[in-house]
């Protein structure tokens, strides 16, 4: 063919030139900055202005950073050893506060022997929480299972956690991975004990009471079993809450008191006002949402429902938390409740605190649930009534159960929100790490007058939990999204 | 299946804690332990260290008491309280006293129902300002910004002396004393007011305590001082008389150190009677007789407690002043222990 | 078939109340609202039980004695002589005031935001995702603290201002100088900015219960008079427009009547402004706009911008790619694309979370205390709780008024919310 061209048209190329590389304004990094950076006069005039911003914080804040001291044991010292360093009135963080005082920063006054023990119940919180984020995906399950065990052998080893325990701890770990490969929903038991195992952990004390009182559902169970074939499903129910309620408010005491005789076995028991920091934030912000679920669940349902007076009270209850501030929720707690409660009674503040911030949180995830309940097609309900379920079959088989997968990424964002609150708790005189726990240091006379770094170094915490958060409520959003089209 | 935990602490605590109103003293005794409510944190009065123990002058009070009451001064349990909290919690019982410079006024012993038992440090509100800014007295303030914290009676204080002195201020209410100081500090107040002592704590901690000076006038009198729920007097009888016990010790010379040695040598019979080696007066308080022996070998006496928090030696650097012994000029005076 | 769908005829049994469908949800009501009040009836009695044990009683008297204290910023005339009901007022009136400034400025900003988290500049887009991140990361309380210790700061101190005789003689400027001609000067206390003052004012109108600021109020009538009869005139334009095909030029009609009258008034009553000047301390004169103030409402917007910047940007994902390309095609810039075709659509599905931003703003104010601003909760439920120990009735009001403010915006907003949605066939 080329022969053939070659001698009747002499003109035509047979070999092509070598390509020209684009010009220097379409190629390598100056076409990605004429793209990315320099594409129109705006897109200019905005990177100016961000170049110029970046400047002006770095080279503001840079000689403190660079100024940093480590080891010191007061302000004055600091401020002394910059001095020497860097030469009169230059400025320099002063870390070596963080290096003495990072504890109560992070546990409160929690004992340093025990420390093993909130670390262990934040641990199994992801072991607990694992087979409701990956139900059945196996890898998924032992990934998270398996940076679990990590985690506590490196944090427990180094909090200097007692043999036993420290044992026990990776046995239930190694366990779980077992299971996971075998029964991966059977782990859902643990979820289910993980709430009496972590109060254990926390607070301490007899091991029998956070047992007797989860044999209160027994209790609950076991009557309602006995009693519905005679009585029926609903008044069974109510038989069977008051039987559990009279068992936690007068068998509970006196069963442990026995049972803890005969088999003694306790840890160290710790009051709430040990409590602070980041670990108080966790312990108001993980309970608050917990129990904020079963009752955002019922308001939403509540909301929803043709009953006038049930829907104008779920509203009424919604509307109100939302209306108000979570400080004057806050205030209640600690100003109103003694007020609203039978004279005399009076209990822990941290626990007044939990109730109040778990109220609103209920009230947030009930529209949370809400928006997943409305997400719902109209069909789903049609069905679920064709198929001859009552109400509350309809709702745990059929319509919950996709409801909630639909708003967990709302959920995340919600714990994010109100674990972010838990720093308010500080108005009412707790140990919250951003304003409660810097307050007390900087009562001490070598620290009084530090302001920028414990601010500093809680709002990077705060910044890493919260951002990890958001990326996975991001990461399953995206997840979800795929199959629901 | 989550809410066990809860119902249980609830029934727990509540059980535990229902019987709050009794009778302060033997709710105590009951419980071996003292609640005090204390500050959020204040330089000298009461803080935690790194390792979570409590110290400061009001501390040592509760110490004392618990002392007294319980025959060991580390049963006692510091509740952080705030400017806002502080007198609810007393109320309802969550604290059995507040040791937490709080000022004794008619309103708070009439209207809130409180007890002032005693004034265990005379205080007054005075006025921090930079030397270059030229002023030498409040009065000279006209048309300055003021930081004032709030929660207290020094708001109060402040707008009646620049009323009376017919000059004008703006006020900045802030809410806690470090970004009170922080804002003074950055030039954002022209003066800081609170109490005298407070401003003596801050100056102390300053980089450069010398360029400021504490104004000569003290515009009120903040006369602080532990708190017991109205109406149980015996309660507060206790509280008081440990505090006089603590001021007694001073007066006859007894020391943290030197209590068992008076007690067997002493001939001065108040000191016995205040040791509990004669008499049964510890008993008429409901207590051990050895109960204001005890207060007295946990903390020292009122001069002890004040020169290892606040007084001259620390950083605080406070001179005893109107907190002197009637002896010595100042105001503290104890009625005969008899 | 017939008989089957029949209601069965035998006589009501009182089983009925629990097995029949059609009376069971009137049992489960009954007991409802047997229990509802029970509860509310339990707390009550409570309530009046330990406020007898305590000696107390429930009442508001308290509103009506002096309050004593003074307050920094106040938009209603208040001193220490005021009652507590007025310092309420003027914190109520504060947090109204950077509630609103709050909400418009964030909403610009989250606009703003979002849409250039879209943008195709690498530099911006990924700094917008670091705000955003960053500022929704972090409690808000830490960033009002950090915006207060930069402003107060950064800013120089008031006596930077001062020209000292030896400085005039030596020639040399102060450390700072006042910004705008001389008109605004920006202090580590706030920013004083000028006051208007009037020649000819028309004085103020005592009701009794309060006093009109008749000057104030000459302005705002007229500049709603002009607004009104603009918007006459624009329509009457659209009308013609409608009707020829041509629209009547009507920029010179707006201009005068939107700005004439008003500036007519100004000139009557002798207007003019009062420039802050350094005297003693601090600058007098004009108005001091206080850090805390500026530093809440900054905080804030930043804090809520980021949320809304998240809003708009799934707003705007939400909108099918057909619509800006069809926008293209038609020939349309980004621009325009973006305020004319994207943003209208995607507005039905930011308002409703845009609502929730609102009142979290509004929520978020109380936390004003922690740079000194008295607003609400500052005045009723911490200085003025303090003094009195009234926490049951300060508290329980405060909550009411929070609700109401609530309230009021979500009804709002629900209201434009509802004239935006797609009408749907």
């Amino acid at each position: 063919m080329s022969e053939t061209h070659a001698q009747t048209v002499t003109f035509v190329r047979d070999t092509m030139l070598p390509p020209v590389a684009p010009p220097v304004g379409e190629r390598g990094a100056v076409k990605w900055l004429r793209e990315n950076l320099f594409s129109t006069p705006l897109n200019i005039a905005l990177t100016v202005l961000g170049v110029v911003a970046i400047w002006w914080l770095v080279s503001s804040s840079l000689p403190w950073w660079l100024n940093s001291v480590w080891n010191a044991s007061s302000l004055g010292e600091c401020r002394q050893i910059v001095a020497a360093n860097a030469g009169e009135g230059a400025t320099g963080a002063c870390w070596a506060m963080i290096r003495e005082r990072w504890h109560q920063f992070l546990f409160g006054f929690y004992p340093p022997s025990q420390w093993w023990r909130p670390i262990l119940a934040f641990g199994l919180l992801f072991g607990a929480l694992a087979p409701v984020l990956f139900a059945g995906q196996k890898r998924s399950l032992t990934v998270l299972l398996g940076a679990v065990l990590v985690f506590l052998l490196i944090t427990l080893y180094l909090a200097g956690a007692p043999g036993v325990p420290f044992a026990l701890a990776i046995a239930l770990v190694l366990g779980m991975l077992a299971l996971a490969q075998m029964q991966p929903g059977r782990l859902l038991w643990f979820t289910l004990i993980y709430p009496a195992l972590c109060f254990w952990l926390l607070w301490g004390g007899s091991v029998w009471s956070p047992i007797v009182a989860m044999a209160g559902f027994g209790v609950l169970y076991a009557v309602f079993r006995l009693a519905s074939p005679m009585i029926g499903l609903a008044p069974a129910a109510g038989v069977g809450i008051v039987v559990a309620v009279l068992w936690w408010l007068y068998a509970e005491g006196p069963v442990v008191s026995v049972v803890q005789g005969v088999l003694p076995f306790a840890l160290q028991s710790i009051n709430s006002d040990q409590f602070g920091g980041f670990l108080l934030a966790i312990v108001i912000g993980v309970t608050g949402i917990a129990f904020s679920l079963p009752i955002g669940i019922l308001l939403a349902l509540g909301r929803q429902s043709d009953m006038l007076i049930v829907k104008t009270l779920s509203v009424g209850f919604i509307e109100f938390i939302r209306g108000v501030p979570l400080i004057t929720l806050l205030f209640t707690a600690s100003l109103l409740l003694q007020y609203f409660l039978p004279p005399g009674t009076n209990f822990d503040i941290i626990l007044r605190v939990i109730i109040l911030v778990t109220f609103f949180a209920a009230a947030y995830l009930a529209e949370v649930i809400r928006g997943g309940l409305a997400a719902l097609p109209r069909g789903q309900y049609e069905a679920a009534d064709a198929l001859g379920l009552d109400y509350w079959r309809a709702q745990r088989l059929i319509i919950l159960p996709q409801a909630l997968k639909v708003s967990i990424p709302a959920i995340v964002s919600t714990f994010i929100g109100l674990f972010k609150d838990t720093t308010l708790v500080a108005f009412v005189g707790l140990m919250d790490p951003l304003k409660g726990v810097t307050q007390i240091v900087r009562a001490d006379i070598n620290w009084k007058g530090i302001y920028w770094e414990p601010y500093i170094f809680v709002g990077v915490i705060f910044f890493v939990i919260c951002f990890g958060m958001s990326r996975y409520s991001m990461y399953l959003e995206r997840k979800l999204k795929t199959d629901h089209r | 299946m989550k809410k066990s935990v809860f119902f249980g602490a609830l029934a727990a605590t509540t059980l535990v804690s229902g019987m709050a109103l009794a009778g302060t003293l033997d709710d105590v005794k009951a419980r071996g332990e003292l609640l005090c409510g204390s500050n959020t944190g204040l330089t000298g009065f009461g803080n935690p260290d790194a390792s979570g123990n409590w110290s400061g002058f009001d501390v040592d009070l509760c110490r004392a008491v618990a002392a007294a009451v319980l025959g060991d001064p580390n049963k006692v349990k510091f509740i952080p309280t705030t400017g806002e909290t502080r007198f609810t919690a007393l109320q309802s019982g969550e604290v059995d006293m507040l040791a937490r410079n709080s000022t004794w006024t008619a309103s708070r012993d009439s209207e809130l129902a409180l007890d002032f038992v005693a004034v265990n440090y005379y205080d007054g509100q005075g006025f921090m300002v930079k030397k270059d800014l030229g002023v030498s007295s409040a009065k000279e303030l006209d048309g300055a910004t003021v930081c004032i914290q709030t929660g207290t009676t020094t708001e109060l204080n402040l707008a009646d002396f620049f009323k009376q002195n017919n000059i004008t201020y703006q006020p900045v209410t802030v809410a806690d004393d470090s970004e009170a100081q922080r804002q003074y500090l950055a030039g954002a107040c022209d003066a800081y007011t609170t109490d005298a002592s407070g401003l003596a704590a801050s100056r102390a901690t300053m980089p450069d305590a010398d360029n400021h000076i504490i104004l000569p006038e003290i515009i009120s009198k903040e006369p602080l001082g532990p708190v017991v729920r109205h109406g149980d007097n015996n309660w507060g009888d206790v509280v008081r008389w440990t505090y006089y016990a603590l001021l007694i010790a001073e007066e006859k010379g007894i020391t943290k150190d030197n209590v068992e040695e008076v007690l067997a040598s002493s001939t001065d019979e108040e000191v016995k009677r205040l040791l509990g080696a004669s008499g049964d007066m510890g008993a008429k308080f409901g207590l051990d007789n050895a109960a204001f022996k005890n207060a007295i070998a946990a903390v020292g006496n009122y001069g002890e407690i004040f020169s290892r928090n606040i007084g001259e030696g620390t950083t605080i650097n406070l001179a005893r002043g109107l907190n002197a012994l009637w002896t010595q000029g100042g105001l503290q005076y104890a009625p005969p222990f008899r | 078939m017939a008989m089957a769908t029949d209601v069965p005829k035998d006589g009501f049994r009182l089983s009925m109340l629990i097995y029949d469908t059609r009376y069971r949800s009137y049992t489960i009501q009954l007991v409802v609202l047997v229990l509802f009040a029970l509860a509310v009836a339990w707390l009550l009695n409570n309530t009046v039980q330990n406020l007898a044990a305590r000696g107390k009683e429930f009442n508001y008297a308290f509103l009506w004695q002096r309050a004593g204290y003074d307050i920094g910023q106040q938009l209603i005339p208040y001193t220490n002589d005021s009652t507590h009901f007025r310092a309420l007022l003027v914190g109520l009136i504060n947090t109204l005031v950077v509630a609103f400034l709050g909400c418009i400025f964030a909403t610009i900003l989250g606009v703003v935001v979002g849409v250039l988290r879209l943008s195709n500049n690498w530099l911006v887009s990924r700094l917008m995702t670091i705000y955003v991140e960053t500022f929704r990361n972090v409690p808000l309380l830490l960033w009002i603290l950090l915006s207060y210790v930069i402003l107060s700061e950064v800013t120089p101190l008031p006596r930077d201002f001062r020209v000292t005789d030896e400085m005039e003689a030596a020639g040399e400027a102060p450390n700072a100088s006042m910004i705008l001609f001389d008109t605004v000067a920006v202090t580590n206390r706030g920013t004083n900015i000028p006051s208007p003052l009037f020649e000819r004012g028309l004085g103020t109108l005592d009701l009794g219960f309060m006093t009109l600021n008749l000057t104030f109020w000459a302005v705002v009538a007229v500049i709603a008079g002009s607004v009104f009869v603009n918007r006459r005139i624009l329509a009457s334009a659209r009308a013609a427009q409608a009707a020829t095909g041509l629209r009547p030029v009507t920029w010179w009609k707006s201009i005068l009547v939107l700005f004439a009258p008003v500036i007519a008034l100004l000139v009557a009553m002798g207007f003019h402004l009062e420039i802050p000047e350094l005297k003693g301390f601090n600058f007098a004169g004009g108005i001091l706009v206080a850090h805390s103030f500026t530093a809440l409402l900054i905080a804030l917007t930043l804090y809520t911008a980021a949320f809304i910047a998240e809003i708009v940007r799934a707003g705007i994902q939400a909108i099918s790619r057909g619509q800006s390309e069809a926008a293209f095609a038609l020939g349309l810039r980004p621009n325009r694309t973006m305020s004319l075709i994207i943003l209208p659509q995607a507005l039905r599905v930011i308002i409703p979370p845009l609502i929730s931003q609102y009142l979290n703003l509004t929520k978020n104010t109380s936390l004003g205390i922690a740079v000194s601003y008295l607003d609400l909760r500052g005045t009723l439920g911490g200085i003025t709780l303090n003094q009195t120990g009234r926490e049951l009735e300060c508290m329980l009001l405060m909550m009411l008024i929070y609700l109401t403010i609530s309230l009021s915006i979500s009804t709002v907003m629900n209201l434009y919310n509802k004239s935006v949605q797609l009408k749907a066939r």
